[in-house]
């Protein structure tokens, strides 16, 4: 192992302690991990988006594929630097406007087309006997799911008598729902752990054996 | 300028205001721009993969999209001719002031995280819009806010908002442009840094409103091991059970978008809402409709059209 592997190993190690210290309380080591993190992901960034979006969707295409119209969007990100100057930075809330309006809307027709009607279609199940009482138990409780979990949500009225009635059939849902992620979730972290504490074990661990042996 | 008046619908009002014609005309009007152009330009062919500018396979969104914005500039005009727009109580929402005002009794700082999401994500703007009500109550109270960010954007956006609650309520001279501020674009990063400042700063009031991913345990894990009341809003299913664990108040899915209508009363706001609450009537009759259809074996027709492509 050489004197570059050991270094790697050795400083992983002591960012991976030096957050899970912070289980016990605030300290030094957290402090120091905490800002060389917070540091790194802003120069980071700056790389990423200077690379991935300034030069390759902007700067490229205009010059190489003569896409001139992309200094459209490219003059709204130059109106954010206005933000600096006391007198004129309300011109920067032109660029905020385009992109918020444009997120309603685009949200709008993007959630009908992929949620609500697709949802809609879903829910409209045949409450019959014809594909055996499987399917029929399985219908009723999708169809009592989607609508008790709507009305859950259905402000206009206080949620007293039927309606208070639907809605907590719908509370119900939504709970065991928030379950299995939960559960699921969890898993997925379990599995992050283990993958750390693989690392501390067999990575820095055996590189202190490797060491002294 | 408010974070609302960003939005197009304010400009509309307006317009139909200053117009004395009323908001039909302008409702008319909205949709021959926008189908006079959608007819000329159609191709014969009905081809939907057609470099076509109208699509007739998305003619249901077209309709919906139409009726939503009708039934909500109705509801927003009765808003504000003064008609009670009942909207039922929002627990969550009504201990945001009482949280607050614990944070000013304590002499201890409120956080507000609005998500870690972009400024192009409706959780965000959502976030941002309560955090707008939020800061005009610390405003009043002169209790100190801190915002941590993640984008630029939302930076931008945060300082407006929290800029404009301190001019509304008066306290123009209390504001600081530090008070929204940004933290570092890594997630966890930024999970590390709002944990660090929860440990040292203690604020009493952690309030989270907008889009959360792994980080949601994390913080909310963390606010109530430094002992602070907190209150959460995020729409992401995954995270919606960790918050509930370790937050004394959550708002789940649209409880989130419903918040700053809640909070504000504002007509515009409150037409959405309502419009919002009368679309979710429809959806429930459409279903039931479909599911008779369907039951009775003549539903081609009809689910056709929830077609989505």
């Amino acid at each position: 192992m050489s004197l570059i592997e050991y270094t790697q190993i050795w400083l992983e190690a002591f960012v991976t302690l030096s957050l899970f210290s912070f289980l016990y309380k605030d300290n030094p080591c957290y402090k120091i991990t905490e800002h060389v993190f917070a540091g790194l992901s802003a120069g980071y960034y700056f790389g990423l988006i200077w690379h991935a979006v300034i030069l390759q969707q902007m700067i490229d295409p205009m010059f190489d594929n003569g896409k001139w119209w992309l200094f459209i969007p490219g003059i709204l990100g130059v109106l954010m630097f206005s933000r600096f100057s006391q007198k004129y930075s309300w011109i920067s809330r032109l660029s905020l406007a385009f992109v918020m309006g444009n997120t309603a809307g685009i949200f709008l027709l993007s959630e009908l087309h992929g949620k609500v009607l697709p949802q809609m279609q879903s829910t409209m199940l045949s409450l019959g006997f014809e594909n055996g009482l499987g399917s029929f138990v399985l219908a009723v409780i999708v169809v009592a799911g989607v609508i008790s979990t709507l009305t859950y949500f259905y402000f206009s009225r206080e949620h007293k008598g039927l309606l208070g009635g639907v809605a907590r059939v719908g509370i119900w849902f939504i709970m065991i729902s928030f379950g299995a992620h939960f559960g699921y979730t969890v898993m997925a972290r379990i599995s992050l752990l283990i993958g750390r504490v693989q690392f501390l074990y067999f990575d820095w661990i055996g590189s202190i054996i490797n060491l002294f042996s | 300028m408010t974070f609302q008046q960003f939005s197009l619908s304010n400009d509309v009002r307006n317009l139909a205001s200053a117009s004395r014609l009323g908001i039909f005309p302008i409702i008319l009007l909205t949709i021959l721009i926008f189908l006079i152009p959608a007819f000329s330009f159609a191709q014969a062919d009905s081809d939907p993969s057609a470099n076509s500018y109208f699509r007739a396979d998305r003619i249901n969104a077209l309709i919906a999209m139409v009726l939503f914005s009708v039934v909500i500039l109705i509801y927003t005009r009765w808003a504000k001719a003064g008609k009670d727009l009942f909207i039922r109580k929002i627990n969550g929402l009504d201990e945001v002031e009482e949280a607050v005002g614990r944070a000013t009794e304590m002499g201890r700082p409120v956080l507000f995280v609005p998500g870690i999401g972009e400024i192009d994500e409706i959780e965000t703007i959502a976030g941002v819009s309560i955090l707008g009500r939020v800061a005009r109550i610390t405003a009043r109270y002169e209790t100190p806010l801190l915002v941590p960010v993640r984008y630029p954007m939302v930076l931008a956006a945060g300082q407006e908002v929290v800029q404009q609650a301190y001019i509304e309520e008066g306290k123009a001279d209390s504001y600081d442009k530090d008070i929204v501020r940004y933290v570092a674009g890594e997630q966890f990063a930024f999970t590390a840094t709002v944990n660090g400042f929860m440990m040292r700063e203690r604020p009493a009031t952690n309030i989270y409103m907008g889009a959360f991913f792994a980080e949601s345990l994390l913080l909310a894990e963390t606010g109530n091991a430094a002992g602070s009341i907190q209150i959460a809003g995020t729409a992401q299913p995954a995270q919606l059970p960790f918050f509930i664990a370790a937050c004394d108040y959550t708002l789940m899915g649209e409880e989130l978008y419903a918040a700053s209508a809640y909070l504000s009363r504002e007509p515009l706001l409150l037409g959405g809402l309502k419009g919002q609450d009368w679309m979710k009537v429809l959806i429930i009759i459409l279903i039931f409709l479909g599911i008779m259809l369907v039951s009775a074996g003549v539903s081609d027709w009809y689910l056709s059209m929830f077609e989505s492509v």
